[in-house]
């Protein structure tokens, strides 16, 4: 079967772009023709900076012949109805129709049958199509055509395209199509400067062959590997060591259609700047790689260089030309340090003073006093010295506003801990400046220094406090704070450094403490109104309008003041928790444990680790055998209990009557219930979850044993009151391990 | 270019790499213009590129513009950096097919051979702000060095551009120091001279560097530069007032000097900023202030003859 060959050449697509780019086009073609009834064997696409090249082999020379049926008129129908249905299907006379009988009578049906085109011409519709509406994250116009709104546009100017379609043993043919004067046929361009010239291709294995030839490989993971490959080579010939760097390679692999490995190198000097800066620019400015020392795992004085050329002189020009950027960039960054070093941190923050850090949440000194406050507070909690902690919180993100930091925003947090230990801190407030960030994703490490983990809870904190207050808080596709991971922080942190802390309580204090109430009293005749204003840094985010029949007076304004400061609190609290408690879920789901578990031992917790080990202990429980059918009977309770009290709308609490019961089975589960209730509570109470369950797991023999003998809807109205209060004291007994009810199957 | 005098040619002398410049691109069909004379921070504030942009009329140039960066300054003493540079610019509308081969092709006038050293596109997406102007292309990379903006504009002062132009941006030192091989800028021979003939940039420049540094950073009248930029800017509307041709909005005869205050209003927005009296939301506000300006005059001017299809 035929195959296609795409190339869309271009001038330089950016790095970053060039993968994505190539997979919608691998996408894009095979969808449309698959739809176009063309199923094919295999496809495969390719970038490089210049061409986005693809590849679908074993498409069918023509699309199948599409058989349609269509149902017309009642024979002897209306005239008009008739003809209509001729002229819709084609038909010459009704003699080309046929007659079905069907239940409602007999009718016409015509059997069409559209032929299908040869794929050619089938690609030659949809590959326009394809590139007029191809996705780049940015696209423009060029030329003499731009002067028209209908112009082509794409990522840079398109200057050529390929596009040939056969079989194996022929002379393929060209895909004709027209796209604003592009050329398309068979030609093709080697490497800019190396192999220029034009070239002539026919299918995919001559082109790759022809391309290499011309000092251009195709495949990005083959530049990638013969990077790699040649930079690890060069450096451990010397006794270095690559530092390797996916993104980097990546980007690197998107700038070259030729790679050529080269090394140079800088002045030691420079190595007294912190490794970290060294590489920051290196990578950012010449998108080099960095070399270290094995031994040492220290950077040495080297770096690697990727070109895109053979050079006539062997790269000579290439490495001194790299090394004169270099040394200038370093001898800046390395200015950028010593000046940095000559200002103590402390003496930055009063310029915090002028950075807005959200319209409606303040300044960024503000932000700082909150989380220095609420992580001294913190570390009371969990004992991390308050002092250390306190200094930490001031200083952590001081480096903001230092040199090498504006230079290189990523170094934020980094350079804070070296201009600290520089200015003689304690190492614990110094590494609290990098590691408060932490962790910056699910993957990222979690900080066990108990000052950083408080500032960084606090930071954190603090920010969903305040965003959840002025109704920012992230939504599905929407998080421009970064509120997801700061809240996915908050449970990181808390469960891998076991942290007691009651959540509901601080964070209700935390939300309270963020706002005020503006009160309004106004008197219009004989109608008094209050309104009450939720105020933040004079911003009002909710109000409140109430109404009375007198003047209000100061104390009782005040009394609604505090009540509505309340509701509200409560009201973003716990929508706070909530959101937390989402992402505790997804945390438990990715760590493979029973998340649907979380939502039926939350209820009335306010420790996050409680919960946590609540789940883990259950999970354990709800596996064995005891488990499993204590959990099927009392959901059976429930069931009944809830059909029940349905239709006597009433509740069936209290406590049953011993002299009721009839039954030995019945005697049994109240003495069971009696044993297990305190036994399981008490086992909560010291925190031994595992030694609930195994309290629990003595109900289940009763709880079978009642279902299995007892019928709970007794003739005798008295009777059956007390069996339903009986299987109301199961669910109770089980609450205080779990609410079995929302604990799925 | 080997028929030069050696003082002539573009790798000993700053100036003689300036000459090859322009006459490489007055082969091309460019108009060699002379700087505009008004202080600007680039290139592209010259009505010859931001003006002449606009507007269907074919229009090729090429011109040599000093840049002033007030922010930039360090007293002379960084190797590199320089409140008051050169810039050459080349626009071309519309854009030829072959601008890429032209470019490289222009760099082979000034002694950078392609089969020696690296060139590379590297993304770079252009934007100016105050300019109201976005356009696509890349930074040009030579051996990792930033020698050259390459932009495909789409808009300027607000206004499609149709069709587009393309303009070329040499940082003219960057290049020279490359070529001449000099790491500190006042060390490149600017006259191709040797000996006592020898004048450096260093000779031409360097005083004015540290000078404008202490005006730019200390001393430049800030009460008087307020004024200025309102002035500037009352100035500039009231010009595009009175230029609608009978007080219709059909044609306009004084886009440019109202488009004059524009770039007035822009440099002293720069000093005023170099002088640290502009609070980070203020700055937003001037930003805005200067393309509601550069706006205005993009209109006008598309309802001049030489804008506008007429």
């Amino acid at each position: 079967m035929p195959d296609l060959l795409l190339e869309l050449f271009s001038e330089e697509i950016p790095a970053r772009m060039q993968a994505k780019a190539a997979e919608d086009l691998r996408r894009m073609v095979t969808d449309r023709l698959v739809a176009e009834g063309l199923v094919y064997e295999g496809a495969k696409a390719f970038a490089t900076p210049r061409r986005l090249a693809l590849t679908v082999h074993g498409i069918p020379a023509r699309q199948p012949d599409l058989k349609q049926e269509r149902k017309g008129p009642r024979v002897g129908g209306a005239e008009a109805a008739i003809l209509g249905f001729l002229k819709a299907t084609g038909l010459n006379s009704l003699d080309e129709a046929k007659i079905q009988r069907d239940p409602k009578g007999d009718f016409y049906i015509a059997l069409t049958e559209k032929p299908g085109k040869p794929a050619v011409d089938v690609l030659a519709e949809i590959l326009p199509l394809i590139i007029r509406t191809f996705p780049w994250p940015k696209q423009m116009r060029w030329g003499e055509l731009s002067a028209k709104s209908s112009a082509l546009t794409w990522v840079r100017p398109l200057h050529s395209i390929v596009a040939t379609f056969g079989i194996e043993t022929e002379e393929p043919e060209v895909v004709q199509f027209d796209l604003s004067g592009v050329s398309v046929g068979q030609t093709t361009y080697g490497h800019r400067f190396l192999a220029p010239d034009a070239i002539q291709v026919r299918r995919f294995d001559d082109y790759v062959a022809k391309l290499q030839a011309a000092k251009v490989v195709l495949d990005p993971e083959r530049r990638k590997e013969i990077i790699l490959a040649d930079a690890r080579q060069l450096t451990f010939a010397q006794g270095y060591e690559l530092v390797e760097d996916p993104a980097l390679l990546d980007e690197v692999a998107g700038l070259v259609e030729w790679p050529v490995v080269l090394m140079g190198s800088f002045d030691k000097d420079f190595l007294s700047i912190p490794d970290e800066v060294i590489r920051a620019t290196i990578r950012a400015n010449q998108k080099c790689f960095v070399v270290r020392d094995p031994k040492t795992q220290k950077l040495t004085n080297k770096f690697i260089i990727t070109a895109n050329i053979e050079a006539s002189d062997g790269g000579t020009a290439i490495i001194a030309g790299n090394e004169r950027v270099i040394r200038a960039r370093l001898s800046d960054a390395k200015f950028f340090y010593e000046t940095d070093l000559k200002t103590k941190l402390e003496d930055r923050l009063p310029k915090f003073e002028q950075i807005v850090f959200h319209e409606k949440l303040g300044w960024e000194s503000d932000h700082v006093a909150r989380v220095e406050r609420l992580a001294v507070e913190l570390a009371l909690l969990i004992n991390a010295d308050p002092e250390k902690t306190k200094r930490a919180a001031r200083l952590a993100r001081a480096d903001r506003l230092s040199e090498v930091v504006g230079e290189f925003p990523e170094l934020q947090g980094i350079m804070g801990k070296y201009y600290l230990l520089a200015q003689g801190e304690d190492s614990s407030v110094a590494a609290a400046s990098e590691e408060h960030y932490k962790p910056q994703g699910p993957t990222d490490w979690v900080p066990t220094n108990l000052v950083s983990v408080a500032v960084a809870l606090a930071d954190k904190l603090d920010a969903l406090r305040g965003f959840w207050i002025i109704k920012e808080k992230p939504t599905g596709s929407k998080d421009p704070y970064a509120l997801r991971r700061a809240a996915l922080g908050v449970i990181r942190l808390i469960l891998d450094n076991n942290l007691r802390l009651n959540l509901v309580e601080l964070i209700w204090k935390l939300v309270r403490r963020g706002i005020q109430i503006d009160q309004h009293p106004s008197s219009e005749g004989k109608k008094h109104h209050l309104l009450l204003n939720v105020v933040v840094t004079n911003f009002v985010v909710e109000q409140k309008m109430l109404e009375f029949s007198e003047p209000v007076s100061e104390v009782a304004a005040q009394a609604e003041a505090d009540k509505f400061a309340s509701e509200f609190t409560s009201k973003i609290a716990a929508d706070l928790l909530n959101y937390l408690a989402e992402r505790l879920e997804g945390q438990l789901r990715d760590q493979g444990a029973r998340h649907d578990l979380v939502k039926a031992t939350i209820d009335g917790q306010d420790d996050l680790l409680m919960v946590v080990r609540r789940v883990e202990a259950l999970g354990k429980f709800l596996d064995s055998d005891d488990g499993k059918n204590l959990l099927a009977g009392t959901k059976r309770a429930n069931n009944i209990l809830a059909i029940e009290e349905k239709k006597d709308k009433r509740k069936f609490d209290g406590a049953p009557d011993a002299a009721l019961f009839k039954l030995d089975e019945e005697k049994a589960l109240a003495r069971a219930i009696a044993e297990v209730g305190p036994e399981a509570s008490a086992a909560v109470a010291k925190e031994d979850f595992a030694g609930a369950m195994t309290a629990m797991a003595k109900l289940r023999p009763a709880v079978d044993a009642f279902f299995d003998k007892v019928k709970v809807n007794d003739d005798d109205a008295a009777v059956r009151e007390n069996r339903l209060k009986l299987l109301n004291e199961i669910r109770a007994a089980t609450r205080a391990v779990a609410d079995f009810s929302k604990i799925q199957d | 270019m080997h028929s030069l005098p050696p003082h002539m040619r573009p790798e000993r002398s700053f100036q003689g790499f300036i000459l090859a410049l322009q006459r490489f691109w007055a082969e091309q069909g460019c108009v060699i213009l002379q700087p505009y004379d008004m202080e600007m921070g680039a290139g592209t504030f010259h009505p010859a590129t931001t003006l002449r942009a606009l507007g269907p009329k074919p229009w090729k140039a090429a011109y040599v513009q000093p840049s002033r960066r007030p922010k930039d300054g360090r007293y002379g003493e960084n190797p590199n950096r320089l409140q008051h540079y050169y810039q050459f610019q080349v626009i071309m509308k519309p854009s030829p097919a072959n601008l890429q081969d032209l470019y490289l092709q222009s760099l082979k006038a000034i002694g950078i051979d392609t089969a020696l050293h690296d060139v590379r596109f590297v993304e770079d997406d252009w934007e100016s702000p105050t300019l109201g102007a976005w356009g696509l292309g890349w930074e040009c990379w030579c051996d990792g060095m930033e020698v050259s903006q390459f932009t495909y504009f789409q808009q300027v002062a607000g206004v499609e551009c149709a069709p587009v132009a393309g303009e070329l941006t040499y940082g003219l030192e960057r290049l020279a120091m490359y070529v001449q091989g000099v790491d500190r800028v006042y060390d490149l021979n600017f006259n191709g001279r040797d000996g006592a003939d020898k004048v450096t940039y260093g000779d031409v420049f360097l005083q004015a560097e540290q000078e404008y540094s202490r005006h730019n950073f200390e001393h430049a009248d800030t009460t008087m530069l307020f004024e200025q930029f309102k002035m500037a800017e009352a100035a500039c509307k009231k010009y595009l007032d009175a230029g609608w041709k009978g007080g219709k909005r059909e044609e306009h005869l004084m886009a440019l000097p109202a488009y004059d205050q524009c770039i007035k209003a822009s440099h002293v927005f720069n000093l005023l900023d170099a002088r640290g009296v502009i609070s980070v939301t203020e700055r937003q506000s001037y930003i805005m202030r200067v393309r509601e300006l550069a706006k205005a005059c993009g209109e006008a001017w598309v309802h001049t003859e030489a804008g506008s299809a007429a």
